[in-house]
């Protein structure tokens, strides 16, 4: 199975966080409440999820379950990238 | 915890004695804190900047209030018309300025159009647009959706990706910001203070823009939902048309709500959502008040969280490196 989450650390930490070094993230931490992304952070999280894997990532699927914590982006990108 | 049931009632006031307390505050803040000689209003005809312009010719008198019509190529001409109805109906002395030229000239439209281009190629200057929230009153994340409207009454909408929706807001934003320019020139040529008119929904949930209509010296009913605005409307005995206004953005040329805008509910029923989150009522009781099934209620209580986090800067102060106390507060 293909690794998003090391791609994904990597980008949330250098474009929400810019090394500051003032946090750590769980895989499974939520970046809602861990204050890490906001409405319009996760709108830049789609459109580098869009343009690093292709994918089209539909309204109904811009939910909390999908994109809110590096497990569930695993699984989402899993799941679209197999459909 | 409440004891009585979520209804309207919760928002009830004594209107006569929120009055007196806004206006002796008024007054005390003026003169005394900001030392002003007077107050600018912009009038926009809605029943926000009414209200603070009634409170002010009431605290301070008509000949220490300044109003301001500010509009321009997408707003509704009776933004102005009844901005000036109500600058007439307090019998205060206004101005009028198209700010339209002004913006175009600082590129406005233009960037707002070339945003608009990239998701609708075929959108032309006679086309019509407007930009509705979607996502958070679903449990989702918001996003926006961009709708245009062409010449013959096509009406197409698609998801607005972040750098156009940026750019979207980004040059709208200049209107509130030329107009907050404005006020100032008045404010600084007149030695008197701004008056923001934001009521507790947009100031809580920062439907605002930064250095724009978020700024100013005194804002009078930021601590007042917006159902206890239009009460003290009718209170203060404004026209009709004030009193019984539909709460818009009036910043782009379709016609939009602000719920479509940005606020998941219609406002009075967001009202008694924010006070419902205020007073730590669960979202069974949230439902039962509003008459929505448990789980919109539960996304409309995160979809506030959720707003005031990502509005967080907007209300932000310059941050320093430490504190420079000798001119702090």
């Amino acid at each position: 199975m293909q690794d998003y989450k090391a791609p994904l650390r990597q980008f949330i930490e250098e474009n929400f966080m810019m090394g500051s070094g003032g946090k750590t993230f769980t895989d499974s931490d939520s970046f809602m409440a861990k204050h890490i992304i906001d409405s319009t952070g996760f709108l830049e999280l789609v459109l580098f999820l869009e343009e690093t894997w292709g994918v089209t990532v539909e309204d109904d699927e811009m939910v909390p379950e999908n994109l809110d914590s590096l497990d569930h982006l695993q699984g989402y990108l899993t799941r679209k990238r197999a459909a | 915890m409440a004891t009585r049931p979520l209804g309207p009632h919760v928002l009830e006031l004594d209107l006569a004695a929120e009055v007196e307390r806004i206006c002796a505050w008024m007054v005390d803040a003026v003169a005394n804190t900001l030392h002003r000689r007077g107050v600018i209003i912009a009038m926009s005809g809605g029943v926000d900047s009414s209200v603070c312009a009634a409170l002010a010719v009431r605290a301070l008198g008509t000949k220490k209030v300044f109003g301001i019509l500010l509009p321009e190529r997408d707003s509704s001409h009776k933004s102005a018309d009844r901005g000036a109805l109500v600058a007439r109906h307090l019998g205060v002395t206004y101005e009028l300025q198209d700010i339209a030229p002004t913006l175009e000239a600082l590129g406005c439209y233009r960037q707002r159009d070339e945003a608009i281009r990239r998701v609708f190629p075929a959108y032309g200057d006679d086309w019509k647009c407007k930009i509705a929230i979607a996502g958070g009153a679903k449990g989702g994340i918001n996003f926006f959706r961009l709708i245009v409207q062409s010449p013959d009454g096509t009406m197409e909408e698609a998801r607005l990706p972040i750098r156009e929706y940026l750019q979207i807001v980004a040059a709208t934003n200049h209107k509130q910001r030329i107009r907050k320019t404005v006020e100032y020139y008045h404010a600084d040529r007149l030695n008197y203070a701004v008056i923001g008119t934001p009521n507790r929904l947009e100031y809580d949930q920062g439907f605002f823009v930064k250095n724009g209509d978020g700024a100013a010296d005194i804002k009078p009913i930021a601590h007042l939902y917006k159902t206890q605005v239009y009460a003290l409307a009718r209170h203060l005995g404004l026209p009709d048309e004030v009193c019984n206004a539909v709460p818009t953005t009036d910043t782009y040329s379709l016609a939009q709500g602000q719920d479509e805008f940005y606020f998941s509910l219609p406002y009075d029923r967001m009202d008694l959502a924010l006070w419902a989150h205020n007073h730590g009522l669960s979202a069974a009781e949230v439902a039962a008040g509003l008459g929505i099934p448990e789980e919109q209620a539960r996304f409309v209580l995160g979809d506030i969280d959720a707003k005031r986090r990502t509005t967080h800067y907007l209300h932000a102060r310059p941050l320093l490196v430490e504190p420079v106390t000798e001119i702090a507060g």
